[in-house]
């Protein structure tokens, strides 16, 4: 199934204008809301038609310094049907959440983690959510634009940028 | 060799009044060669050992251009190296470890061996303690080394040194059955627990061409042979059942808090133990001191040379296998032990039994 | 699964052992920490721990340009690195909408696919002395050297190249690089053999890994298993052949699949065959390639002066030696990357681990970690 095809059977479920098409992002990107990817995520799973059994990716995206949003990119894919799909969910910097889809492919598990240690962004109903990369008391959520780097971590001194470096 | 210091001794007139301090004094001075070859056999085994693995992993293992530049002349000094550098290591006891067992381990480990090789005959004249049970005495003091082994993980106070310590125990004590079975083939052949006895019953040949040797006798007994050959690779802790020392996986096993003079201990037990197992082999399965052209090459020193080669044939098939074989885990180590190398071992000592009943 | 997970001991139940295996540990691959829980030798939960190799891979991209995250990209998956090179370039020059040259097409496929077999004998020796055989380790790196002699000749570095360039390929083939190639090849494809009877078909090698760790396919599926560990459970995902990126819709070769040969479908011994087949089709593909490679042309011909893509996303996925590795770029229309995500294919492998190796040993765990073949620099970043 096309692009158009995979919109439109959504569509069709959920009701016109639920996944609205992100030409900015790129051609092939659906945006919704997180309260919609809570329904729309089993729908796509479970669907005959799309039936994305695999999640390629999930990214963490902080949408930049002046805007307030952080951004979640899913990319699914179906080895059944061979198509491809990209869902863009926005949240807000200051209450990120948006839900948790581990329990549909369990590869969201570490990588929901992976998010939420770069970014912040909880998931709700994640069962074990919990830095994966960074030490577990590490403050702060080092991928976002506004990051400060600590000047010191249990007693090292992090060394900050030379001066005459670009 | 004890008997033979006592003999001395009784013409000394100081000694020969105080059978006490005679009796040590011999002993020690038996025991003194043999505690020399112990330590020379795992030079000359180690610096085997790299060598052998080196050529067969397309390598060269030590080298060096001559001696005393570098290593030695093919690398024969790297051992020598090696020695020196473990008695200079710091010893390093960690500080949560039962102290007491942990310096006591690595002794009993190498008391066992060393009373095993005590009865272990070179020739006929040359062996430390002439038993007339002397078999049975080595497999008995096989099992001496097992407390020492426990006694290691245990004291070390650290998980996987616990985890190798229980896996050796079971194994040691697992293997010991089928190894002692199928030595009891050999014993019924010759009807003596001496070695002497043993190998004087494999003179002569049989079919005209090969030696008389016990594995040529019949073929429960060549069975017996690789049964008792895997069963004492087993006791050895040697791949393909090395689990308790397994590199990859405990780090070192039961000796991974030992370092410098201590490891060095259990390094020597390992290739003694090595050596007491081909030896015994050779001796009861591959006619001892016999030489393998019946009638030529005979005489005292061709019989150490012959055992000497056999045993030391047969260490290096050991050193083949450990560098071929992945190794065993634990479970199927145990399930090879209980329920084919018993049974197998049960059924040569059937099958020798018939075959000497029907066809002698 | 496994030997015993569920046992009814009631007042024999023995005590929870809680042991760890790393960070430091011969066969960990890396630095990777297992929480392991025991029941005597049996495993009821193993909770990995990593991080101990992240080097802010993704922080330090967003401050570089994207010719300086080439080199970036090398170490991550340090094993593979001209492949994670090529998944680089592939998706930025999606982004760019740049047709690199013929010639340019052969020999990124070449340099990959020889990557490919110096990663996968480095996964079998490994795998190997996991297991305790410790000779085929050595057969397996004294190969590997002639394929980094090659890389040295071509671009002067042996494991981390920075070769495939966007737009391009850093150097040419020196004089004779193709003809040591074919040599190479033609040393190669005997010692396939070799391994074979070394290691593939011994018995104990055989007891240690069949039936061991197997992986139900809509369990690979669902944590995003790909690569030689979902071949191995049976299906037959390529994206070599499925999602073809390059020129690789060319060549003609097979997809090996674990087919339970000696245990079932999906288990360590399948996914160290799988790899062990797919030796021989790179050696295919590489034939292929150095047949049909065009002799003459500019490899720098389609390098950009600046590498300044159109704002936009685009996520784009290769066939690298563990599996699929996929770059999400974000681009704001300036020189340097605003998002650089790289989905790691052994990150994916090494969640699995809890899952498929409740109820085993704890020699079964390094085996089946070996197995999965994991680079702890692609897991961390």
């Amino acid at each position: 199934m096309d692009f158009v095809g995979i919109v439109e059977s959504i569509n069709a479920k959920f009701g016109k204008d639920f996944a609205s098409i992100d030409e900015e992002v790129s051609e092939e990107t659906v945006r919704i809301t997180p309260e919609q990817w809570g329904q729309l995520a089993p729908f796509l799973r479970e669907e005959p038609e799309l039936f994305f059994d695999a999640m390629m990716c999930i990214t963490g995206i902080d949408e930049g310094e002046d805007s307030e949003n952080l951004a979640v990119v899913y990319n699914l894919h179906s080895m059944k049907h061979n198509h491809k799909l990209e869902v863009y969910v926005s949240t807000l910097k200051n209450d990120p959440k948006v839900p948790s889809v581990e329990q549909i492919w369990r590869i969201a598990d570490w990588f929901e983690r992976e998010v939420f240690d770069m970014y912040g962004i909880e998931f709700d109903g994640h069962r074990d959510l919990r830095r994966i990369l960074l030490p577990s008391d590490w403050e702060g959520f080092p991928l976002r634009k506004d990051y400060e780097f600590p000047e010191t971590w249990h007693g090292i001194v992090v060394n900050k940028m030379k001066e005459g470096w670009e | 060799m004890v008997d033979y210091f006592l003999e001395i001794f009784s013409g000394i007139p100081f000694l020969a009044f105080s059978p006490n301090l005679s009796f040590v004094l011999a002993a020690t001075l038996a025991g003194l060669p043999l505690f020399l070859f112990m330590a020379v056999n795992a030079l000359v085994a180690v610096y085997a050992e790299r060598k052998v693995s080196a050529f067969m992993q397309d390598r060269l293992g030590p080298m060096g251009q001559g001696v005393g530049l570098h290593a030695g002349k093919w690398g024969i000094l790297q051992t020598a190296a090696d020695a020196v550098k473990l008695m200079t290591k710091e010893d390093i006891i960690p500080a949560t470890a039962d102290r007491k067992l942990f310096v006591m381990a690595p002794f009993i480990l190498f008391i066992g061996s060393f009373l095993a090789f005590a009865a272990l005959p070179f020739n006929e004249h040359v062996v430390a303690a002439d038993f007339n049970i002397g078999l049975f005495y080595i497999l008995a003091m096989g099992s001496v080394g097992v407390i020492g082994i426990i006694l290691a993980g245990y004291s070390s106070n650290n998980k996987w040194s616990l985890y190798g310590a229980m896996r050796s125990a079971a194994q040691i004590v697992g293997y010991e059955i089928p190894a002692g079975l199928s030595l009891l083939t050999v014993i019924m052949l010759s009807g003596s627990l001496a070695f002497k006895d043993i190998v004087a019953a494999q003179t002569g040949t049989t079919l005209a061409v090969l030696p008389n040797w016990f594995i040529f006798d019949n073929p429960f007994t060549f069975v017996a042979f690789w049964l008792f050959f895997i069963a004492g690779l087993a006791e050895v802790n040697r791949t393909p059942f090395d689990l308790p020392e397994a590199e990859s996986e405990l780090v070192a096993g039961f000796h991974t808090e030992y370092s410098g003079m201590r490891w060095s201990f259990f390094f020597l037990t390992e290739y003694a133990n090595m050596f007491i197992v081909a030896g015994v082999a050779s001796l009861v399965f591959l006619g001892g001191w016999l030489s393998p052209i019946p009638g030529y090459f005979q005489g005292n020193l061709w019989g150490i040379f012959w055992f000497m080669s056999k045993a030391s044939f047969l260490i290096f098939v050991m050193m083949w296998f450990r560098w071929t074989f992945p190794r065993l885990r634990t479970d199927q180590l145990m399930r090879l032990c209980w329920k084919f190398f018993l049974p197998a071992s049960f059924v040569t000592i059937i099958g020798v039994g018939f075959w000497d009943l029907l066809l002698r | 699964m496994g030997i015993a997970v569920e046992k009814e001991l009631g007042a024999f139940r023995g005590e929870e052992m809680v042991l760890n295996i790393g960070p430091q540990h011969p066969s960990t691959h890396g630095v990777l920490r297992l929480k392991v829980h025991t029941d005597g030798e049996i495993i009821t939960k193993i909770i990995p721990y990593i991080g101990y190799l992240h080097r802010c891979f993704e922080k330090h991209c967003e401050n570089l340009t994207y010719e300086q995250a080439i080199p970036f990209t090398d170490r991550c998956d340090y094993i593979g690195s001209m492949n994670n090179n090529f998944g680089y370039a592939v998706a930025v020059e999606q982004l760019m909408e740049i047709k690199v040259p013929e010639k340019v097409e052969f020999m990124r496929v070449i340099v990959a696919e020889m990557n490919r077999i110096s990663s996968h004998l480095l996964a079998l020796g490994t795998f190997g002395l996991d297991v305790g055989a410790f000779t085929p380790f050595l057969y397996c790196f004294r190969d590997r050297e002639r394929i980094l002699d090659l890389f040295e000749m071509l671009c002067g570095a042996r494991l981390l190249y920075n070769y495939i360039w966007v737009g391009g390929v850093s150097h040419d083939f020196p004089v004779g690089w193709v003809e040591k190639t074919y040599d190479f090849l033609d040393y190669f494809e005997p010692k396939i053999n070799e391994y074979n009877e070394l290691l593939t078909y011994n018995k104990i090698f055989i007891e240690r890994s069949a039936d061991i760790g197997v992986i139900p396919s809509d369990i690979a599926v669902s944590y995003g298993v790909t690569g030689p560990n979902l071949r191995g459970s049976g299906i037959r995902w390529d994206l070599r052949k499925d999602d073809p990126y390059s020129i690789y819709d060319r060549f003609d070769f097979d997809i090996p699949i674990g087919t339970g040969a000696m245990g079932s479908v999906g288990d360590c011994w399948d996914r160290y065959y799988v790899r062990v087949r797919e030796l021989e089709e790179c050696i295919k593909i590489i034939r292929q390639a150095l047949d049909g490679m065009p002799r003459d042309g500019d490899v720098h011909a389609t390098l950009p002066k600046k590498i300044r893509p159109k704002s936009g996303h685009v996520y784009s996925r290769t066939e690298s030696p563990r599996g699929d590795l996929g770059y999400y770029i974000v681009s704001d229309g300036s020189d340097i990357p605003s998002r650089l995500k790289l989905r790691s294919p052994a990150f994916t492998a090494l969640s699995c681990l809890d899952e498929i190796a409740r109820g085993w040993m704890i020699s079964d765990v390094i085996a089946i970690l070996g197995s999965l073949d994991i680079v702890l620099g692609e897991i961390d970043r």
